[in-house]
C-alpha cells in the first residue's frame, strides 16, 4: 500500500503548484501513471481521497491516465507501444529491448482550477 | 461567474525524493562508495546473501557496511553485525518501503569516506519499492528458487528497474524442481540483458562471481 505514500506526495506537490499560481478551487487533479510504475490506479485513487481530506484538494475529482509500455525497437528502428507489460518485446518484429521509453511515469500532470473569472471582455 | 483554468504541472510525483537520491549518489559516488539497493520478496534470503557477502568483503578487507529495513525488529541487524561489520537497522513501522530520507538519517555519523561497499536491504516486498530511489549505483533484485520461476512476469515494475539480479538458494534448486532456464527467460523478458548470478548463501556458489561485478562496478565509480 504504497499509494498512500505517493498520494500524500501528489498533494504536496499540487499544494505547492496550487499556492505559486495564487490558490483557487480545485476541480481537478490530474496523474499519468505508468503501466510498469508498480502503482495500482484504483488503491491510488482511494488514497488521494484519504490524502486530500482537509486540504484544498477534498473534493478535486481524481483523473488518472494510463500510460502504456513505450520501448524503442532497434530493429524497427522506432518506438512501440506494448498491448501489456511483458515480454518487453517489440510486438511487430518480436525483438527483446529494455531500452524503455515511457511506462514507468508518476506525474502530476495538471490541476483544473475555478477561479473567480473576470468579467468577459 | 466561474471558469474552469488548466494549471500545467508536469512534474515527477517523487520529485522531492528523485532529487535527494540524485544528491546521495553523487556524493556516494564522489566517495569511491558503491552503494546496493537489495530488493526482494520477504524470504527470498536477502539478509543471509548480504551476510554472506558482507563476510567475503571483509575478508578481503574492503571495508563495507549495511543499513537493512523492515516493519518491525532488529533481528536482520543483529544477524548481519556477526558478519562483523557495521550495520544499522532501519524501522519503518509499517511503511512497506524505504525512501531516501531514512536512509540518509540513518546513514548520519557514519565515517562514509572510509567505506568502499554500502548495501541497503530494502523491506521484503515487490511492488513498492520499485519507485523509490535510494542512492544507489546498483539496484539488486533477488529471486529464490523456492518462490517460483514466474515472479518476474509477476512483479514486472520492480524486476524493470533492477541493474542486475540474483537467483538464491541454489543448493534448494532440485527440491524445488526449480527451472532455472525458465527463470532467466523471465528475467530477460521484463529486463531484457540483465546479468543474473545464480547464488547460494549456504554453499558460496556464486558468491564470488558477484563479487567480482561489485568490484568491477566500484572500478566504475571511481575515477582516477
Amino acid at each position: 500500500m504504497h499509494e498512500l505514500s505517493i498520494a500524500i506526495r501528489v498533494i504536496e506537490l499540487a499544494d505547492q503548484h496550487l499556492r505559486a499560481a495564487g490558490g483557487g478551487r480545485v476541480a481537478a487533479v490530474r496523474l499519468r501513471v505508468g503501466r510498469l510504475a508498480s502503482a495500482a490506479p484504483a488503491a491510488l485513487r482511494s488514497a488521494l481521497v484519504l490524502a486530500a481530506q482537509g486540504t484544498a484538494f477534498e473534493a478535486a475529482a481524481v483523473e488518472i491516465a494510463e500510460v502504456p509500455v513505450r520501448i524503442w525497437c532497434p530493429a524497427c528502428e522506432r518506438e512501440r507501444d506494448l498491448p501489456g507489460l511483458v515480454p518487453l518485446a517489440c510486438p511487430v518484429c518480436g525483438t527483446r529491448s529494455g531500452d524503455l521509453r515511457a511506462g514507468d511515469e508518476l506525474e502530476l500532470e495538471s490541476l483544473e482550477l475555478v477561479t473567480e473569472g473576470e468579467a468577459e471582455a | 461567474m466561474t471558469r474552469p483554468r488548466i494549471l500545467e504541472v508536469r512534474t515527477k510525483i517523487l520529485k522531492a525524493n528523485d532529487e535527494l537520491a540524485r544528491g546521495m549518489r553523487r556524493e556516494f559516488e564522489r566517495l569511491g562508495l558503491l552503494v546496493v539497493n537489495m530488493v526482494s520478496s520477504p524470504g527470498t534470503g536477502k539478509t543471509a546473501f548480504l551476510k554472506q557477502t558482507l563476510s567475503r568483503l571483509a575478508a578481503r578487507g574492503e571495508a563495507c557496511a549495511a543499513v537493512v529495513g523492515d516493519l518491525e525488529t532488529d533481528n536482520d541487524a543483529r544477524r548481519l553485525a556477526e558478519s562483523g561489520v557495521p550495520v544499522r537497522q532501519i524501522n519503518t513501522h509499517g511503511l512497506c518501503h524505504l525512501e531516501a530520507d531514512m536512509v540518509a538519517k540513518h546513514l548520519e555519523g557514519w565515517d562514509l569516506a572510509g567505506l568502499r561497499y554500502l548495501f541497503i536491504e530494502n523491506v521484503g516486498n515487490l511492488v513498492c519499492p520499485t519507485s523509490w530511489d535510494l542512492g544507489e549505483s546498483v539496484r539488486l533484485a533477488l529471486l529464490s528458487v523456492t518462490e517460483g520461476e514466474d515472479k518476474p512476469l509477476k512483479y514486472p515494475g520492480l524486476f524493470n528497474t533492477a541493474d542486475v539480479a540474483a537467483l538464491t538458494k541454489l543448493d534448494l534448486a532440485q527440491a524445488c524442481e526449480f527451472d532455472r532456464d525458465l527463470a532467466r527467460a523471465n528475467i530477460d523478458a521484463v529486463r531484457p540483458g540483465m546479468r543474473v548470478f545464480e547464488t547460494s548463501a549456504k554453499t558460496g556458489a556464486g558468491l564470488d562471481e558477484w563479487l567480482g561485478y561489485l568490484a568491477e562496478r566500484r572500478a566504475g565509480i571511481t575515477v582516477g
